[in-house]
C-alpha cells in the first residue's frame, strides 16, 4: 500500500472532484509524501484551503483541516499558527484564491514572515467556475473571460513572494512531481514564511481553451518549458530587467532560502519577556 | 495609549470609557485573541488589548485588513482560543462573509460594531444606529444570529461577558453592537470580583477521536466542539455539510443543519433575551429604544410622567433574537409604542410586525450623527396628547 492511502480519507471523500488529467491530485500526493517523509503526527498538521479545485484537496486527506472564505485561507491559519504554534499549518490555493481576491493576505504573509507554508497550485486559470481569467493567465492567452486573448499582465508569484519578504520561496511543475515534493519538504522544514508554487495542467480549461492538447500533451509542454533556475541566475544577473526575457518558459528551483525574524516566535518572546520568563509558550486557552 | 496599569479587578469602582470596558469584560470573560484592524470610534479596543492580552499570555494581532481580522478570529477559535474582533460599520460589512462562516460553521467568537452615522465612510466620529439590521441581516444566506446592544459602560463589560458566554454557550459568534457614544463616554463602573463572574466554557467533546461528529444532532442541537490540534481530526468546510463536516448537497442533510442552526438559538429564547421594561405596567405609551437612544428615553419617561403623561420603556438588551415577549405583552395594552432610533427605522419594523395593529407604532428617528434628546421624545408625546 502506498503512502498516500495512510492518508486517505478513503471510505468518506472519494471518488474526488478534480477532472480527468488534473495535476492536483500530483500536487497533493506530493504534500502528503512530504509531510510523511518529515515524520509529522497527523494530529499536528491543519491544512486549509480556501475556494476553487485546488481549495477542495484538504477534504481528501486525514488531518485537521479547514475549508475556508476565497482567498482567506492564509488569514485562518495565521489565527491557528499564533495560538497554536506548535502545529504544522499548511495552506494549499490556487492562483486566483492565492493572487486576486487573497492578494493581500498573501503579500502580509510574506511580509510578516509567519511560520506558515502556502502551496499554491497554479493552473492558470479559474477552473471551479469554468475558464475565467486569473492573475497568473498569460498575456495573449485565451479564457471565457477573456475572448480575444488576454490583455492583462499576469503575476509572477515567486517573484512577488521573495519581493514581498517570504524566507522560502520555489517553483515546481507536475510533470517534475519528485522536485515538487523536495521543494514541499524544504517549504515545511523551513522556519519562517514559504511558499512553493506548483505549475500544473487543466486539460478540460486552460488546455482546451489554448489549444494546448490532453495532459500527456500538456506535461510534455512542462518538460520542455521547465528551465532549472541555476541555468539562467548567470543571464539573470546580467540583466536590467531581472525577470529576464523567458520567453514563455517556466523557472523552477529555489528562488531564495534564508533565516530570518518569524512572526510567531518573536510575538511569544515579546510575551515571555513581558511576563519576566525566557520560556516561549503558546497562547493560553 | 494611556493605561500602564495592568487591569485589577477587585471589586472597586473605577471610570472608564464603554470601550475600555469592553476590554475588561473580555478579558473576565477570558478572551486570548484579538485580530483586527484599526477603525473610528473602536479603536480603543484593539489598542487596550495590544497592551494587555500579551500581559496574559494571549495574542493580539494587528491584521492587513478586516476581512483577515475576522478569519483569524475564526481560526484561533478552531485551535481553542477564545477570540474576538472589534469594528465601526464599513469594517463590519467587510467581515460579513466570514461572519457567515463562522456562523455556518458553529465557531464561537465575539464580533464588537461600534456604530458610527450614516452609510459609506459616514459620520466617524459621530453617533449612530444604522447597523441593527446588517447584524440581522449583513452576509448572505439564511443563519440565526446573536446581537446584544448595552446602554452603560458598566452595561457594556457585563454585556461583553455575557456575549462570550453565549457564543461559548450556544457555538455562534454573537455581536456586540455598542454605538459611539456608548463607547466613547466614560462612567463609573463598578469593577465585579472575577469570582462573581459566570465563565461559559465551550462543550468539549469526550468521545474516542474515530467517533467525534463535530456537526452531531445532539438534543440540545449544540454540538460538543474540538479544538484543531488536540487529536479530533475533523473537517470544517463552509460549504453544506453532514455531521462529520463533509460537504453534502442532499437535502435532507443540508435541511437538518439549518433547522438545527436555526432552533438551538431560537429554542433557547428564554435564555438569550435580555431585555429591561421600565414603567410599562399602566403606560398608555410604550417607547422602545436601544443603547444611547434608551438613555434620553428613559430620561423623557422620567419628565413626561411629571407632567402626568403615562408613558414606558422597552429595552431590548438582546437586539437579535429580538425580546419578541413584552412587546407582545403590552401590544393590547398600550395606546401606541413610539420607537426611538439614531437611524433612518429599523427597530421600528420588528415593533411593527408583533404590534400587528394592536396599537399604534410610530418611528422617532434622527440620523444626523447628534444624540436624540429628552426633550424631542417628549414633544412627541404631547404632540399626539
Amino acid at each position: 500500500m502506498s503512502v498516500i492511502h495512510e492518508y486517505i480519507r478513503s471510505t468518506k471523500k472519494f471518488p474526488h472532484l478534480w477532472c480527468p488529467g488534473c495535476g492536483y491530485g500530483v500536487g497533493l500526493s506530493a504534500l502528503v509524501r512530504a509531510i510523511d517523509s518529515l515524520g509529522y503526527s497527523r494530529n499536528d498538521v491543519i491544512l486549509i484551503s480556501g475556494i476553487g479545485c485546488a481549495a477542495r484537496a484538504p477534504v481528501y486527506v486525514d488531518f485537521n483541516t479547514l475549508h475556508t472564505t476565497h482567498g482567506r485561507a492564509l488569514s485562518f491559519a495565521t489565527g491557528i499558527k499564533l495560538v497554536k504554534p506548535h502545529l504544522h499549518v499548511i495552506v494549499i490555493m490556487g492562483d486566483g484564491d492565492a493572487l486576486a481576491i487573497g492578494g493581500n493576505h498573501f503579500i502580509h504573509s510574506c511580509r510578516r514572515n509567519i511560520d506558515l507554508t502556502a502551496i499554491v497550485f497554479n493552473n492558470r486559470i479559474y477552473g471551479m467556475t469554468g475558464g475565467q481569467c486569473s492573475p497568473t493567465t498569460p498575456k495573449g492567452d485565451r479564457a471565457t473571460t477573456a475572448p480575444y486573448d488576454n490583455f492583462d499582465t499576469s503575476f509572477d508569484i515567486c517573484n512577488l513572494a521573495v519581493g514581498a519578504g517570504a524566507s522560502f520561496v520555489a517553483r515546481g511543475t507536475t510533470y517534475y512531481a519528485k522536485q515538487t515534493e523536495r521543494f514541499i519538504k524544504m517549504a515545511l522544514a523551513h522556519k519562517g514564511f514559504s511558499v512553493v508554487e506548483v505549475i500544473s495542467q487543466c486539460p478540460t480549461i486552460y488546455g482546451r481553451l489554448n489549444k494546448m492538447g490532453g495532459p500527456v500533451e500538456m506535461l510534455k509542454w512542462q518538460r520542455d518549458n521547465a528551465i532549472p533556475l541555476e541555468k539562467v541566475r548567470q543571464r539573470w544577473s546580467d540583466s536590467t530587467d531581472p525577470a529576464g526575457d523567458l520567453g514563455g518558459k517556466i523557472l523552477t528551483g529555489i528562488f531564495v532560502n534564508r533565516e530570518t525574524s518569524e512572526f510567531v516566535s518573536e510575538y511569544y518572546a515579546m510575551v515571555a519577556r513581558l511576563n519576566g520568563s525566557r520560556k516561549n509558550g503558546e497562547a493560553k486557552t | 495609549m494611556r493605561t500602564k496599569k495592568s487591569i485589577k479587578t477587585n471589586g472597586t469602582a473605577r471610570l472608564l470609557q464603554g470601550n475600555e470596558a469592553c476590554v475588561h469584560g473580555a478579558l473576565l470573560a477570558g478572551v486570548r485573541f484579538f485580530a483586527g484592524y484599526p477603525i473610528t470610534p473602536s479603536t480603543e479596543i484593539a489598542e487596550l488589548l495590544a497592551h494587555e492580552l500579551p500581559r496574559v499570555g494571549g495574542v493580539f494581532v494587528q491584521m492587513e485588513d478586516e476581512i483577515a481580522g475576522m478569519g483569524a478570529v475564526i481560526g484561533a477559535s478552531l485551535a481553542g482560543a477564545k477570540a474576538m474582533t472589534a469594528t465601526s460599520g464599513p469594517g463590519f460589512s467587510l467581515k460579513q462573509e466570514n461572519l457567515g462562516y463562522a456562523s455556518f460553521t458553529e465557531v464561537p467568537c465575539v464580533i464588537v460594531n461600534v456604530m458610527r452615522g450614516g452609510p459609506s465612510t459616514g459620520l466617524p466620529t459621530a453617533v449612530g444606529q444604522g447597523d441593527i439590521m446588517q447584524a440581522r441581516w449583513g452576509t448572505h444566506g439564511d443563519h440565526p444570529i446573536i446581537a446584544l446592544a448595552p446602554w452603560s459602560v458598566n452595561e457594556t463589560l457585563r454585556l461583553t461577558i455575557q456575549a462570550f458566554n453565549f457564543s461559548e454557550k450556544y457555538r455562534t459568534p454573537v455581536i456586540l453592537l455598542l454605538d459611539e457614544v456608548i463607547g466613547h463616554m466614560r462612567e463609573k463602573v463598578n469593577m465585579p470580583k472575577k469570582s462573581a463572574i459566570e465563565v461559559v466554557e465551550r462543550k468539549r467533546p469526550d468521545v474516542p477521536a474515530h467517533a467525534y461528529q463535530p456537526y452531531e444532532m445532539t438534543a440540545d442541537l449544540v454540538p460538543p466542539f474540538a479544538d484543531f490540534g488536540s487529536g479530533y481530526r475533523y473537517h470544517v468546510t463552509g460549504l453544506a455539510h453532514d455531521q462529520w463536516g463533509f460537504p453534502t448537497t442532499r437535502p435532507d442533510e443540508v435541511k437538518s443543519l439549518v433547522s438545527r442552526l436555526r432552533d438551538k438559538i431560537e429554542n433557547n429564547r428564554a435564555d438569550i433575551c435580555l431585555s429591561e421594561e421600565y414603567r410599562c405596567e399602566d403606560a398608555e405609551h410604550i417607547l422602545v429604544a436601544v443603547g444611547s437612544a434608551a438613555r434620553s428615553a428613559r430620561e423623557a419617561v422620567e419628565q413626561a410622567r411629571k407632567k402626568g403623561i403615562k408613558v414606558g420603556l422597552i429595552r431590548p438588551l438582546t437586539v437579535w433574537p429580538f425580546p419578541r415577549r413584552l412587546v407582545l405583552h403590552y401590544a393590547p395594552l398600550a395606546r401606541r409604542f413610539v420607537v426611538v432610533e439614531l437611524n433612518l427605522g429599523q427597530i421600528v419594523l420588528e415593533v411593527e410586525r408583533l404590534v400587528a395593529g394592536k396599537a399604534k407604532v410610530e418611528s422617532l428617528t434622527r440620523y444626523d450623527g447628534e444624540l436624540i434628546t429628552p426633550a424631542e421624545i417628549i414633544s412627541r408625546l404631547v404632540e399626539e396628547e
